[in-house]
C-alpha cells in the first residue's frame, strides 16, 4: 500500500512539472507566431525589458513591441484563465451529476448563456453603444443559471448518461433557436458584435477582459478548491457525504453556483467554447489514474489552461491569415476525445 | 448499569408527511445488534434512513447516548454513527483504500489530508474485514462481496460507536454473508459498537441479533429476544407466508407443502427421507410419511411438506402401536418408497410397514434413481 501511495504522489509530481513545462512552452509558442516573424531575441528583450524600453533606455522595434505586449500576450492569457475555467466547470458539473460526460456546452448551458447574452445586447443597443462588461458577465451567468435549473428539472434524476446528454442537446437547441430567431429580427449594426462572439474567439482579448477574468475566475478557484474535501467526500455518493457530515443541499448549491460562475464568465468575454469542460477534465483523470480533488482541481485547471492555448495556437497558425474560431478547434480535439470515452464507459459497463 | 445507548420514542416515519411506521419505541443497549426484519416495503428502509438523518422524523423522538439525535452537529454525530447502505456505489479511479479512508473525513483536517495515524486506522480497518490484500485495488473492480466488505471498512475506519447497516448481506453468497455478520458480532462484542441493521435473511437475523424487531406493513412490535419474537406462527403472519413454512427452531425455510391426495407413502426415518420429501415437493406430488420418531431430524422437513406424518414418542420400541394408523394411509396409496432407513432394532415398525406394501402388493421403490422415474 505504502509503495502504491509513493507512486501516486510521483506520478502526481511528474504531470504537474510536465503540464507546467507543456505551460511555458505553449506561451513562448503562442508569443513567437503569428503573422509577423519576430526573432525570439528579440521576445525576450521585449518581454523581460518592458520598462527599460519604455522609458527608451533600450532600443527596440515599436511594432513587434505593440504586437506581443498588446495583442499576443492578453489573448494569451485570457485563453489560459479561460481555458482553466471551462475545464474546471466541467469537473465540477461531473461531480455533481455523477457523470462523466456533464459539462457546460453538452449540457446546454453555455448556449443558455449565449442566448441571454443575445437579449441583453439586442435589448440594449437602443440605449448604449457599448454595453458595460458586468451587465454581459451577469447575463451569461442568469442565463447560465436558467439552463441549468431546467438540465436539473429534467435530467438531474437520471443517473442514466444518455438521457442526460439528449436533455442537455435540446436545451442547447432551443437556446440556439430563440437566439438564431432575435438574431434575425435585429438590426444590422446590433449584432456585428453577436455574429462574430457567438462562434466563441479569443481574438478580440485585451488587458481590460484579461484583469477582469482572472479577478472572476482566480477567486472562484480558490473556493473551488476550498471544497476538495466535501467534493471528495461526495464521490461516494449523497448517502455517505451526508453522513460524513457534509451538509449535502448546502454543498450541491454551491457547486452549481461556482460552475455557472466559471462557465458564465467564459461564455461572456470568449462565447460558446465546446468539449473543454469535458476532454480536459477526462484526460487528466487517465494522466493522474485517480480522482482525488485535491490534485484533479489543480490539474484541471492547468491542463484546461495549456489546451486552450494549444487550440488557439492551432486556430490562428494553421490557416493563416484565415483565423479559424477556437470553438472549431476544441470541437476537433474535443469531440473524438469524448465518443472514445463514451465507447470505452459503456465496454465497462457490459463487462 | 443498563442504560440504553439509542433510543426511539413515539417516532413516525415516512415521506411527505404521510407516515409508513408510527409510534415506534424501542430501546438498544450499548453494544447490542439489532435488526429490523419484515416484508420489502414494509418500512425498515425508512426507519433506517430516519434514525440517520436522512429523512426527518414525522413526529416522535430519538436519542443516541442520551441527546436528542437532531441537536448533535453533524460532523460530531459523524463521529458517532456510521452507516453501510444500500446505495450503489460506483466511484472514479478509487482504490479500496481510498473509499475505506473516506470514513477518515470527520478527523482530518480542511484538505482531507491523512496522517499517519489515520492511514495506519485505515489499515487496521481493512484487515478486520480480511480485505488489506484488496487494498491496492481499484473499487470497481473487485467482488461485491469484496465491496461491501470494503464499504464496511469505510464504516469502521470512521470510528463510531454506533454502526447502521441497511440490508448489507444482499448480493452475497452465504460464504460472504456469514463472514460479516461474524465481523459485526465481533465488533459488537469486542469493541462495544452498536449495531442496527435490516436483513432479509430471518434465519440469519435470529443467529446473530441480541434483539429482533418486526416490521410490518404499519406497525414494528416491541423488540425481543430471536427465541421470544420469531415462533413459526409470527413468522408466517410477519410475512403473511401462505403457502411456505418457517421453522423457528432450525431457523429454516421450507416452500408449500403440495396439494392434492397423497399417493405415495415414504417410509423415512434418521434422516434417510429428507432427499425423498424434497424431491417429491419439487415435483409437485404430495405424499404421506412415516413412521418417525419425534425426535428425528427429518421430521422438521417432512411435517410441512408432507400431507401427513405418522409418529411414534422418542425411543419406543412399541411404535407399532401407530402401525395400523400408516396401514390406513398405505391403503390409499399405489407407491411406497423405502427411503433406506436400517429397518431393524427399535425401527421394527417400518420393516413391518414395508412388509405390508409388498403384501398388499403395492409398488415398493428403493434408492435412486429408480424410484425418480417411478414418481414422474
Amino acid at each position: 500500500m505504502k509503495a502504491n501511495g509513493k507512486l501516486g504522489t510521483a506520478r502526481t509530481c511528474a504531470v504537474f512539472i510536465s503540464l507546467s513545462a507543456l505551460f511555458v512552452l505553449a506561451v513562448l509558442w503562442s508569443i513567437n507566431s503569428g503573422s509577423v516573424r519576430i526573432p525570439v531575441r528579440e521576445i525576450w528583450r521585449i518581454l523581460f525589458h518592458r520598462g527599460a524600453i519604455e522609458r527608451g533606455e533600450l532600443a527596440a522595434d515599436t511594432s513587434a513591441f505593440n504586437i506581443i505586449w498588446k495583442i499576443r500576450l492578453p489573448r494569451l492569457l485570457l485563453a489560459a484563465v479561460l481555458g482553466g475555467a471551462l475545464s474546471l466547470s466541467g469537473f465540477l458539473l461531473q461531480t455533481f451529476f455523477r457523470n462523466p460526460i456533464a459539462g457546460p456546452f453538452v449540457l446546454g448551458i453555455s448556449s443558455g448563456a449565449k442566448m441571454f447574452l443575445a437579449i441583453v445586447t439586442i435589448a440594449l443597443s437602443a440605449w448604449m453603444p457599448s454595453i458595460p462588461v458586468a451587465v454581459t458577465v451577469a447575463a451569461a451567468f442568469l442565463g447560465s443559471m436558467l439552463s441549468m435549473m431546467f438540465a436539473l428539472l429534467f435530467g438531474g434524476r437520471m443517473r442514466n448518461m444518455s438521457m442526460l446528454l439528449v436533455i442537455g442537446i435540446m436545451i442547447g437547441y432551443i437556446c440556439s433557436a430563440v437566439t438564431d430567431f432575435l438574431i434575425n429580427f435585429a438590426r444590422e449594426a446590433d449584432i456585428v458584435n453577436l455574429t462574430h462572439w457567438s462562434m466563441g474567439s479569443f481574438s478580440a482579448a485585451s488587458w481590460r477582459d484579461v484583469k477582469l477574468s482572472a479577478l472572476i475566475v482566480l477567486p472562484t478557484v480558490f473556493c473551488v478548491f476550498l471544497l476538495s474535501k466535501p467534493i471528495s467526500a461526495y464521490a461516494l455518493g449523497e448517502g455517505y457525504a451526508q453522513s460524513l457530515g457534509v451538509h449535502v443541499r448546502r454543498f450541491r448549491v454551491l457547486l452549481i453556483l461556482l460552475s455557472s460562475v466559471l462557465s458564465a464568465c467564459v461564455t461572456a468575454f470568449a462565447g460558446p467554447i465546446s468539449f473543454v469542460g469535458i476532454a480536459v477534465p477526462h484526460i487528466c483523470r487517465v494522466l493522474l489514474k485517480s480522482s482525488k480533488p485535491i490534485f484533479m482541481i489543480p490539474v484541471s485547471f492547468l491542463c484546461g489552461a495549456v489546451f486552450c492555448m494549444g487550440c488557439d495556437l492551432i486556430a490562428r497558425t494553421v490557416f493563416s491569415p484565415t483565423e479559424l474560431a477556437v470553438g472549431t478547434v476544441t470541437s476537433a480535439i474535443g469531440a473524438p476525445i469524448v465518443i472514445w470515452l463514451m465507447v470505452s464507459r459503456r465496454r465497462d459497463e457490459t463487462q | 448499569m443498563d442504560r440504553s445507548y439509542f433510543e426511539l420514542r413515539g417516532l413516525s416515519v415516512g415521506y411527505g408527511g404521510r407516515p409508513i411506521l408510527s409510534d415506534v419505541s424501542l430501546d438498544i443497549r450499548r453494544g447490542e445488534i439489532v435488526t429490523l426484519v419484515g416484508p420489502n416495503g414494509s418500512g425498515k428502509s425508512t426507519l433506517l434512513k430516519t434514525v440517520t438523518r436522512r429523512l426527518p422524523a414525522l413526529s416522535g423522538k430519538i436519542f443516541l447516548d442520551g441527546e436528542a439525535l437532531d441537536a448533535i452537529e453533524a460532523k460530531r454525530l459523524a463521529s458517532k454513527m456510521a452507516v453501510v447502505l444500500t446505495d450503489r456505489v460506483r466511484p472514479e479511479l478509487m482504490t479500496c483504500f481510498d473509499v475505506a479512508a473516506a470514513g477518515r473525513y470527520p478527523y482530518t483536517g480542511s484538505f482531507g489530508l491523512l496522517t499517519k495515524r489515520d492511514r495506519e486506522i485505515v489499515d487496521a480497518a481493512l484487515a478486520q474485514v480480511n480485505a488489506s490484500d484488496i487494498a491496492g485495488r481499484d473499487f470497481t473492480s473487485v467482488s461485491d462481496g469484496q465491496r461491501q466488505r470494503v464499504l464496511l471498512a469505510r464504516a469502521i475506519a470512521q470510528e463510531p460507536e454506533m454502526i447502521v447497516l441497511d440490508e448489507p448481506t444482499s448480493f452475497l453468497d452465504i460464504r460472504h454473508k456469514i463472514e460479516l455478520l461474524e465481523i459485526l458480532r465481533a465488533m459488537s462484542k469486542s469493541d462495544g459498537v452498536t449495531i442496527l441493521m435490516s436483513l432479509h435473511e430471518i434465519d440469519l437475523a435470529s443467529k446473530v441479533s441480541d434483539q429482533i424487531v418486526c416490521v410490518s406493513c404499519g406497525g414494528v412490535s416491541a423488540g425481543g429476544r430471536p427465541e421470544e419474537v420469531f415462533s413459526d406462527e409470527s413468522v408466517r403472519r410477519l410475512y403473511g407466508l401462505e403457502r411456505g413454512f418457517y421453522n423457528a427452531a432450525l431457523g429454516s425455510v421450507e416452500l408449500a407443502r403440495p396439494a392434492g391426495t397423497a399417493r405415495v407413502f415414504v417410509v423415512g426415518g434418521a434422516g434417510y427421507g429428507t432427499p425423498f420429501y424434497r424431491a417429491l415437493q419439487k415435483a409437485g406430488v404430495p405424499f404421506y410419511a412415516g413412521i418417525l420418531f419425534e425426535n428425528d431430524v427429518e421430521l422438521a422437513v417432512a411435517a410441512p411438506l408432507a400431507a401427513s406424518v405418522i409418529t411414534a414418542p422418542a425411543f419406543d420400541p412399541a411404535a407399532s402401536s401407530r402401525l395400523s394408523e400408516a396401514q390406513v394411509l398405505m391403503d390409499g396409496c399405489d407407491t411406497v418408497i423405502d427411503a433406506g432407513c436400517p429397518a431393524n432394532g427399535i425401527n421394527s415398525a417400518n420393516a413391518r410397514l414395508l412388509a405390508y406394501a409388498r403384501s398388499r402388493g403395492k409398488r415398493v421403490l428403493s434408492g435412486p434413481p429408480a424410484w425418480k422415474e417411478a414418481i414422474l
